[in-house]
């Protein structure tokens, strides 16, 4: 039988293995999570009891149906589903996990996103984390990263994520939006006219955290028990809080799909470098690619994207599929809602204008934005040369948190768009390994 | 000091008990060890390239910043691993260890 491998059990990878299966196949699942659902839909281990109302809001219908056609199928060992593991590295056709070889024949990568995180001055401290980390204390922990939390940045999650913080009884002391209220104004019509109910539902979450939210902010400093800002008018302000939350949207998580060959494009939309791949999700002989690690579309795209990524594969190995006009009609429709919200969250390039040389770029290993600037200097505004002169995206996170804004970062110190500043490459291990694992090959 | 994470819901799990650098901690089943340390305390190690402390920053095994140690020489990712009963856990690497 064509061995058919999946690389992660999000709502992407669930609707391609539930297409497969449903083909006759059975594919093998590799996931980091210790129980299907991936990020907006995790679960809580053992356990815990809220019920996935209270998890997950509106969107507890959707988690519900997920995690049970997942269960079912891993159950009736329709699927050979690998929980907790992470594939480290895709190298000639086998995908390695630790020290297990996976050898396939079609590859379907639905590997998510993280956060998009830029740079703010003192963001190496203690008691700083991402957003999306926010609410994986909240959902998968019953946890708030402290008693007086400041959420900044910008993106649907700002709004969400305060929303239940706040709903769950945690103390906010501010919901700082960098972006400001003119883009959010502009891209939300094109949010509305594609998908008017999720567009509502946003505005009013918005609504209830009153005064609490500030658009077209500028983000200065993080010092031990404060954040240091400017207001939509440029006035200096100052907002006491324990604990920081940043991201700016989603950055798709690409480095598989780089060792498996995808090729890759600069994305003014989505201001990051994005594997090409046909309306199907097709990036290369034998591998597909889905979910917001193709296009940063959401969850509700995700489900589609894996549903097409798995019909592109069993077309390909000319096994029979149902229709997918409807799935592609409804893509599209997403993706004009998932652009304008690009648009309404724009990335923000006036706060790296104003980063001092001092500022910490990577935390990973503490270098600053002026080591860095000094690599330019010396190597050239090339992301991989600065990379091997500067260290840049060669610590523990490799990359994934620091390399977007250097490569900005570069580019306007050059005076050069993104794009020319060329992409980062990603290298194996993308996950760390057991010494072990490594010896072996 | 008081710890850096507060605990909202899901209280009535059983209690687990641990030490971190030689203090006795409890958290409750199901916790990772980075919430049940953080729940105690402000960090879970100091920065090898800076005067700061570290406490995790992504919790989804994407940004390795919360790897602590065991007092057998052995490292964790604290925001994946529950915790369990016993665990004896260091923000640095044990003496004797050839870093
Ligand atoms: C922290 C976070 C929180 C989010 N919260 C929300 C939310 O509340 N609401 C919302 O609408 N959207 C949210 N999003 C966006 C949301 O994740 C997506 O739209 C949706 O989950 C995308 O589905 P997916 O299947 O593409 O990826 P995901 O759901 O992210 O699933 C990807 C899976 O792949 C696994 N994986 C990745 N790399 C590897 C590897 N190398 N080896 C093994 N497994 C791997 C991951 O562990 C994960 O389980 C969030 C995103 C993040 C990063
Ligand atoms: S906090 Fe990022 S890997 Fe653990």
């Amino acid at each position: 039988m064509t061995r058919v491998l999946i690389v992660g059990a999000g709502p992407a990878g669930i609707r391609a293995a539930e297409r497969l299966v449903g083909a006759g196949l059975r594919p093998v699942v590799v996931d980091e999570g210790a129980r299907a659902g991936g990020q907006i839909y995790r679960r809580p281990p053992d356990g815990f009891i809220r019920p996935p109302q209270q998890l997950y809001g509106s969107d507890a219908g959707k988690a519900r149906a997920l995690h049970a056609l997942f269960d079912a199928m891993a159950a009736a060992g329709q699927v050979d589903y690998r929980p907790q593991s992470s594939v480290h590295a895709i190298r000639d056709g086998v995908a390695h996990v630790a020290a297990t070889r996976i050898p396939y024949d079609r590859l379907i990568l639905a590997t998510g996103a993280t956060d998009r995180l830029v740079p703010v001055d003192g963001w190496q401290r203690a008691g700083v984390f991402s957003l999306g980390a926010a609410q994986i204390a909240l959902k998968a922990q019953g946890v708030a990263i402290g008693r007086q939390i400041v959420l900044a940045g910008s993106g649907p999650l700002l709004t969400l994520v305060a929303a239940q913080l706040l709903a769950a009884g945690a103390g906010v002391a501010a919901v700082l939006d960098t972006s400001p209220l003119a883009a959010q104004v502009q891209g939300g019509i094109g949010m509305a006219l594609a998908r008017p109910t999720v567009t509502a539902r946003g505005l009013a979450m918005r609504a209830r955290l009153g005064r609490l939210y500030h658009a077209g902010v500028r983000l200065e400093r993080i010092t031990d028990d404060a954040l240091h800002w400017r207001d939509a008018g440029g006035r200096a302000q100052v907002t006491e809080c324990d604990a920081v939350a940043l991201g700016w949207h989603l950055r798709a998580e690409t480095q598989l799909a780089d060792l498996a060959g995808a090729r890759f494009a600069w994305s003014d939309t989505w201001a990051q470098w994005l594997p090409v791949a046909d309306q199907m999700g097709r990036a290369g002989r034998g591998l597909y690619l889905a979910g917001d690690g193709l296009r940063i579309l959401g969850a509700d795209g995700a489900e589609v994207a894996g549903a097409l990524a798995a019909s592109a594969c069993l077309d390909d190995l000319g096994i029979a599929t149902p229709d997918t006009r409807a799935l592609l009609r409804r893509a599209r429709r997403l993706t004009r809602f998932a652009a304008a919200m690009a648009r309404a969250f724009p990335w923000p390039g006036a706060q790296l204008d104003a980063l001092p040389d001092t500022a910490v770029l990577c935390r990973c290993e503490g270098i600053t934005l002026g080591q860095m600037r000094a690599a330019a200097d010396h190597g050239g505004p090339e992301a991989n040369r600065v990379k091997s002169l500067g260290r840049i995206g060669m610590g523990r996170c490799q990359g994934r948190y620091c390399q977007l804004a250097a490569a900005d970062l570069i580019a306007r110190h050059a005076g050069l768009a993104p794009r020319d500043v060329g992409r980062l490459r990603g290298q194996p291990p993308v996950r760390p390994v057991p010494i072990g694992a490594l010896l072996d090959d | 000091m008081s710890g850096q994470l507060v605990r909202l819901a899901e209280t009535g799990r059983a209690p687990v008990a641990f030490r971190f650098d030689g203090q006795d901690m409890t958290g409750l089943l199901g916790d990772t060890v980075l919430t049940a340390i953080l729940l105690g305390t402000g960090s879970l190690r100091p920065a090898e390239f800076g005067p700061e402390r570290r406490a995790g920053f992504c919790l989804m095994g994407a940004c390795q910043d919360c790897w602590i140690w065991a007092e057998d020489g052995s490292r964790l990712r604290a925001c994946s691993t529950p915790v369990a009963a016993g665990m004896r856990l260091l923000s640095t690497a044990p003496e004797r260890w050839p870093a």
